[in-house]
């Protein structure tokens, strides 16, 4: 059931056949970047780095940042054509992953604000 | 039959519009392991959004401010981090048939990946101690159940790898061991891609 | 040692339900020895229960899918003979616990193990087919999908004898789902059995997702695929998504009800508000789910029986994508009456509306194929006639029910029953039998008797809308749903015309029995020879009926769409070229014993067995550690096997 084994349009994610060296700096970078900014996270969330109403911002941002380092130097996700099947299935699990946390936030947020005073919103 | 320039464009436009053919099973092996990876980050949000409904629901209990140690946080985050680094390497190291930098690089993602476990086991044996067990609060079933839920999937990580070395040591690096190795990395990175969501959105922003 | 399981967990009190289980029993115990007498296991074993061929396991699927139909429609026709009949003074013959435990397995077993079988099963059995490739990506995980499957719907039907099933209705809603108030084995039948099941189902969405994206013949590009390939690829993409939710949703009620965990409880902060919302995020899509294949078939239908292409091949991708991402945009429309306000409602009101669009985008397409066609007017082009009609109806009343002042009154009334019955049948269940019907031949080499099959589908069209017309009414009268007794006498008529559509859509359901013993019966005279009985389009009909287990000897070379339509127009459909030796899966128990492994660890689970619901999950993993370890995982079928089978079918 293999295919052809030449197959240039077509990239799993995942480890690249590349020079060594190239993804051994890719993986290293990453990994810098990735801890400068964990670091910065742990920063920005107990000092007064930030201006304290934007911490919440400046995390989710900084955890956005760090999710895409990993999907780029450790998942090798790529712009290239032959990355579109990936990035398709990431982006519609991104909405997904979207739609199922604000969407219940929200609805659950304007549920407790109008059945709030019946005695049952738990606190 | 010869083949002209414009024969040859139709044919690099069909490719590209997928009429390859079927693709060679590396790539189908990581694609579907791939979706698989995208439903349980699906299946994470649906723990992650009931955290973020009833975080604020202590019912007279501690809350996360009370309860979270940033700094043991901080040390379990870059166990996780620096082992998804020796992950990759490890990976490198298996693809160009480096058997023993394998070995070395997966015993590394072991401990540290087992360091996570331990420290996050620690905490979480601490706060039932302390009376803040998972029963205590609708907010405290939700912080166990996401975290929780984040350290089994860890622990089977840790039993996949194990697996893997001994296939490994078995059958040597194939490439049908290679690629359920691709697999491994694939999912390693992605609990460590969790993580983030976890410690940013729990720990980070209910210390704060 | 065995948890809370003592002999008084048979029922004993409900005589009804003691008959059904030993009626079970016996007839399993039954076709079991028959099957020993005749000597028939080596053969069950090597080409159905290890097998792990698209075909088969399709085969399988569509068995389990019409078996749990008579169980479920067993369930219905006793809920309308209880309504038809406990008015006023009379009590009927279900007292409330009984019918409570009716209602929810109907509706369990309908949504989770009919239809979703017979949806994923065709999948399965016709998609690789069409892309002219020669397995799922994923054969062996295809197999443990479908045993999974059937190991949810064993678990639902032990409830039946050894306990009881879930009174909280299909849903589950908390608080009543709870342990405080639920504190029996039924909520747990329900949640284990799903649990199980739901992981085979969202291993098959993998399976599929990454056959349809990355194993399709050369040639075939994404637009040159058949629309029941990109209806399938829609559904499974919405399964990967959706069946994770459900999935978390039920951990946490498990967490509840087995580690006193308060997500959904009454106290300590939890909210019940919280798994409506969840379980919808996932039931909405489901529906979509069930519906988006069902929509492929009628499109094969019907370009097959009008001797004409699909008439707007791209609309009707684009519609199904959309349909796709919309179908999670809209989940709040099942609990409009919740108490999230006007703009929340608005909102979504709003997107309920927006969703037809697509929906009615697919009904023109599908009329315009027929335009100006020469059409057939076999049973499957009735089934989609009457699809179309009955659907557009039911659609209609859901972009009713879409506004919210509307919902407000006949939310959860009989109205809601009858608008979703009149979907999912007149949508699912007409695209199943038009499938079933159209499929037959290619599956098992001959054609079902036309008449019977015409009579089954005018039993059921007519049955259905004298049993469900009355609900409408019933419902704006206000009639509230999953009622044991009905205490307005002025109901009672309509719930007798009710009571009447079941009995006819039964004898449909008797039409279809008999349509299969008599095709089987005169199956040589209906040989299909050609593989091609309805002069059709796509490369599922290029091969012989039953196709051979490698499909096709050599994989074709796609250059358009409807593939084969072309190749008998260019004069190419078998084309001789050199035989290669075709490598295939090997068969693997791997599925069956996954499975029994499943179901012993769901029913320990169950019955707060712990040993042995730690021994089962330990020896599920053990199997996936040794089935990882084997190497001989394909086998060879050579060039004179393959020269044999393809001369034998010209």
């Amino acid at each position: 059931m293999d295919g052809d084994a030449v197959r240039r349009h077509e990239r799993s994610p995942g480890v690249e056949h590349g020079e060594e060296t190239a993804d051994f700096l890719s993986y290293t970078a990453g990994f810098g970047l990735a801890v400068a900014l964990t670091i910065a996270s742990f920063v920005v969330a107990k000092t007064d780095l930030l201006w304290a109403p934007g911490i919440p911002v400046g995390l989710v941002v900084l955890a956005f940042a760090q999710i895409g380092v990993h999907l780029v130097f450790f998942l090798h996700m790529g712009s290239g054509a032959d990355n579109t099947n990936n990035i398709l299935a990431l982006t519609f699990g991104l909405f997904i992953v979207f739609l199922v946390i604000t969407g219940s936030v929200w609805i659950m947020y304007n549920l407790s604000t109008n059945m709030a005073g019946m005695g049952m919103a738990g606190h | 039959m010869t083949t002209t320039a414009i024969d040859e464009d139709l044919e690099e436009l069909e490719i590209a519009l997928g009429g390859a053919g079927p693709a060679p099973t590396r790539t189908v092996v990581a694609y579907g392991f791939w979706i698989f990876l995208l439903s349980d980050i699906i299946m994470f949000s649906g723990l992650f959004a009931a955290y973020a409904v009833l975080w604020e629901r202590t019912a007279g209990g501690p809350t996360g401010a009370q309860l979270f140690d940033l700094k043991s946080v901080f040390i379990e985050t870059g166990a996780l981090l620096i082992s998804s680094y020796t992950c990759g390497l490890g990976a490198l190291s298996a693809e160009r048939q480096h058997r023993n930098y394998f070995y070395f690089f997966s015993l590394l993602t072991f401990l540290l990946g087992g360091a996570f476990l331990f420290i996050e086991i620690s905490e979480f044996v601490g706060m039932i101690d302390k009376g803040a067990g998972p029963s205590r609060s609708a907010f405290l079933s939700s912080f166990f159940a996401l975290v929780g839920m984040h350290g089994a999937h860890v622990s089977s990580g840790l039993l996949w790898l194990v697996y893997m070395v001994a296939q490994a040591a078995a059958k040597g690096l194939t490439p049908v061991v290679l690629r359920r190795l691709l697999c491994f990395s694939l999912f390693w990175h992605a609990l460590d891609i969790i993580w983030v969501g976890v410690f940013t959105m729990v720990y980070l922003m209910g210390a704060g | 040692m065995f948890g809370r399981l003592t002999w008084s967990a048979i029922p004993f009190d409900e005589p009804i339900a003691l008959v059904t289980a030993l009626g079970i029993v016996i007839g399993g115990v039954a076709v079991l020895a028959i099957i020993t007498m005749k000597g028939w296991w080596p053969y069950l074993w090597r080409e159905w229960i290890t097998s792990v061929d698209h075909k088969r396991v399709g085969v399988m699927y569509a068995f389990l899918g019409l078996v749990m139909l008579l169980r479920g429609f067993a369930d219905a026709i006793m809920m309308r003979s209880q309504q038809a009949i406990a008015v006023g003074d009379a009590q009927g013959y279900l007292d409330p616990s009984h019918y409570d435990q009716i209602f929810s397995a109907h509706g369990t077993i309908m949504i989770f193990f009919v239809a979703m079988p017979l949806v994923v099963g065709f999948m399965n059995f016709v998609v690789p087919l069409q892309l002219g490739v020669r397995d799922v990506a994923f054969p062996v995980l295809n197999s443990v999908s479908f045993w999974l499957t059937a190991s949810g719907a064993l678990l639902v039907n032990l409830s039946l004898g050894l306990g009881n099933f879930a009174r909280t209705g299909w849903m589950n809603y908390p608080p009543l789902s709870e342990v405080a108030f639920s504190p029996d084995v039924g909520v747990d039948y329900y949640l284990w059995a799903l649990q199980v099941s739901g992981v085979g189902t969202l291993l098959s969405g993998i399976n599929m997702v990454t056959t349809i994206l990355k194993l399709r013949a050369p040639g075939m590009t994404y637009f040159r695929m058949p629309v029941f390939c990109w209806t399938a690829l829609c559904s499974n993409m919405l399964i990967v998504a959706a069946f994770p939710i459900l999935t978390a949703t039920f951990v946490m009620l498990i967490l509840d009800r087995y580690l006193g965990m308060h997500f959904f409880t009454n106290d300590a902060g939890g909210s019940q508000m919280m798994y409506v919302n969840l379980f919808w995020a996932w039931g909405h899509p489901e529906v979509y789910i069930l519906v988006l294949p069902a929509f492929g078939i009628f499109s094969e239908v019907i370009s097959t029986f009008s001797g004409k292409a699909l008439f707007g091949y791209r609309s009707m991708v684009l519609a199904s994508l959309t349909i796709c991402v919309l179908s999670f945009m809209v989940w709040l429309h099942h609990f409009f009456t919740m108490g999230a306000g006007a703009d929340v409602n608005a909102f979504f009101g709003v997107m309920s509306m927006i969703i037809a669009v697509p929906t009615g985008v697919k009904i023109f397409n599908w009329l315009f194929t027929m335009f100006h066609g020469r059409v057939v007017y076999t049973a499957p082009v009735l089934w989609t006639i009457g699809f179309m009609v009955t659907f557009v109806i039911g659609g209609m009343t859901g972009v009713l029910l879409a506004v919210p002042a509307v919902d407000f009154v006949v939310h959860n009334t009989v109205f809601l029953i009858a608008h979703f019955h009149n979907v999912i049948i007149g949508g699912v269940l007409f695209g199943m039998m038009a499938g079933y019907n159209f499929w037959f031949p290619k599956a098992f080499g001959f054609t079902l008797h036309e008449g019977l099959g015409k009579a089954t589908f005018w039993f059921w069209i007519i049955g259905f809308w004298f049993a469900f017309t009355p609900l409408y009414v019933l419902g704006l009268l206000g009639m509230p749903r999953r009622l044991q007794h009905i205490s307005d006498p002025s109901w009672q008529p309509l719930l007798l015309v009710a009571e009447l559509g079941a009995v006819l859509i039964a004898i449909g359901i008797l039409c279809q029995i008999l349509q299969l013993f008599v095709s089987i019966r005169t199956r040589d005279q209906r040989r299909d020879t050609s593989g091609d009985p309805w002069n059709a389009r796509t490369l599922e009909w290029a091969t012989a009926s039953p196709p051979p287990a490698y499909n096709f000897a050599v994989m074709p070379r796609v250059g358009s769409i409807d593939a084969f339509w072309e190749m008998k127009r260019t004069g190419t459909a078998i084309a001789p070229k050199p035989f290669e030796p075709i490598e295939m899966p090997r068969n693997s128990a791997t599925g069956i014993v996954t499975a029994f492994f499943a179901v012993m660890m769901g029913f320990a689970m169950i019955w707060h067995i712990w040993w042995m619901a730690i021994l089962g999950l330990a020896a599920a993993a053990i199997t996936a550690m040794v089935f990882g370890w084997r190497d001989d995982r394909e086998f060879e079928i050579t060039v004179a096997e393959i020269a044999r089978a393809e001369r034998a079918r010209i």
